[in-house]
């Protein structure tokens, strides 16, 4: 085995431990890590919506990765900033990724964690993530590219971690400018209070550790969700495969161990049985993500790497996230999409389509 | 049939995001039958899936100047 395939495969493992030890330490269930949910979390966090709605907290697990992927390029000399390949349409692909996920209730993360728990609407979901890949693979072979990034300077690549890091701050000392208003504090106090839907996590400390030591074997190994189908249509590699392959192994072990394990489309922890919605939420989040080069873990690598196209990709989807749960686009858990969430669904594909065909260059 | 004749065929993969390099790569390759492709890269992880492309492909992958990440692909010689 080359030793490439030992970092996809170590990173696919250490994540599976990593996201079983979280859940048993207070995250939510099948959501060790969740890329689209946490950033939403910190959308919530710092009041990008509805204050009332009892969702933000600055999850250190995301801090962790952008930090951690970043230690790591420094150490490495990869870190490497760069940026400039349409930020704007990039800000908007990250959007669309978001709002596609929060539909499904998950990134392509947290389709293969749910996977190993059981959760059969992660299979349905996965379809149409695969469809959608291939979709964007369709365009990039015609020729589609957001064009090309140019070397900017070390500041710019510092942007997006360290306002991740200044927030984890203000997570520590426990922050709260306005009275009723965002609050940055222990999960314990607003992600796990009355009515919230996801129900607590882990401890500070635990959770940063484990998002520094994923950022680190993300870093590493170049794991990707969508890039781990994508290119056994593009290069019939199965090199990535492997590391979403070897994660879901290990969820599915640690779950029937951990007694976590419960096979079905019903009564699936922050999730619904709405199979058309799950598909073609995935089916959109397969697409941008395709076109954006990465699924969300692989933007949150990058944007620690020092790509700035990367950072704005992930801003994008704070955007998206505000949008989803200001205007109800996000589906329900147990319950379903939104007429809201489908019109987005379906409009976002369209737009995505759309950039798809005018981006073409040779 | 005479691999020199054919030439060397340039493939500027800078600055492209992934797997754009790699698609544009054997794009060339299948234009350009037994021509030896130089491919311009500027960050390791280009380097690596490129090199991981030719690998599959059969072709031979050399470095010509080891500072940077630009690489030579060529198809291997018989026997």
């Amino acid at each position: 085995m080359k030793r490439d395939l030992y970092w996809v495969v170590a990173a696919g493992g250490i994540l599976g431990v990593v996201a079983l030890a979280l859940v048993e330490l207070g995250n939510p269930p099948n959501m060790g890590f969740c890329l689209a949910c946490f950033d939403r979390d910190i959308a919530g966090a710092i009041g990008l919506f509805n204050w009332n709605l009892p969702l933000g907290y600055v999850r250190p697990e995301i801090v962790g990765i952008v930090l951690g992927s970043m230690l790591t390029a420094m150490a490495f000399r990869e870190f490497g900033p760069k940026g400039g390949s349409s930020p704007a349409l990039r800000f908007m692909l990250g959007m669309f990724m978001m709002i596609g996920a929060l539909v499904f209730l998950g990134c392509p993360t947290r389709l293969v964690l749910r996977l190993g728990g059981g959760d059969l609407n992660a299979v349905v979901a996965l379809a149409g993530f695969v469809l959608g890949i291939a979709g964007g693979v369709y365009y990039l072979r015609r020729g589609y590219n957001l064009g090309r990034t140019q070397g900017t300077g070390w500041l710019d690549g510092l942007v997006l971690p360290a306002f991740l890091a200044v927030l984890l701050l203000l997570l520590v000392f426990q922050m709260q400018f306005v009275e009723g208003g965002p609050i940055l504090t222990q999960a314990k106090a607003f992600v796990g209070g009355p009515n919230s839907p996801i129900p607590l996590a882990a401890g500070i400390s635990i959770s940063l550790a484990g998002g520094l030591l994923v950022g680190f074997l993300g870093q590493r190994s170049r794991l990707c969700f969508a890039g781990g189908f994508r290119d056994i249509f593009v290069m019939r590699s199965g090199h990535l495969f492997w590391g979403i392959f070897v994660l879901l192994v290990v969820m599915v072990i640690g779950n029937l161990a951990l007694g976590n394990f419960h096979l079905g489309f019903d009564g699936q922890p922050i999730a619904h049985a709405d199979h058309l919605w799950n598909f073609f939420g995935m089916a959109l989040v397969g697409l941008c993500a395709t076109l954006l080069g990465g699924c969300p873990f692989r933007q949150l690598i990058l944007a620690g790497n020092g790509n700035t196209d990367s950072a704005m990709t992930v801003i994008g989807m704070l955007a998206g996230a505000a949008f989803a749960h200001n205007f109800m686009l996000a589906s329900k858990v147990g319950e379903g999409a939104t007429v809201y969430g489908k019109a987005a669904v379906l409009g976002g594909l369209a737009l995505v389509l759309l950039v798809a065909i005018l981006n073409r260059r040779k | 049939m005479d691999q020199e004749t054919r030439g060397t065929v340039e493939v500027d993969a800078r600055g492209l995001s992934c797997p754009i390099p790699v698609i544009r790569v054997k794009d060339a390759i299948s234009r350009n039958p037994g021509a030896t492709i130089e491919v311009l890269i500027e960050d390791q992880e280009t380097e690596e899936n490129v090199t991981r492309l030719a690998d599959g492909l059969g072709l031979a992958v050399s470095k010509p100047d080891p500072a940077s990440h630009h690489l030579l692909l060529s198809p291997k010689q018989a026997g």
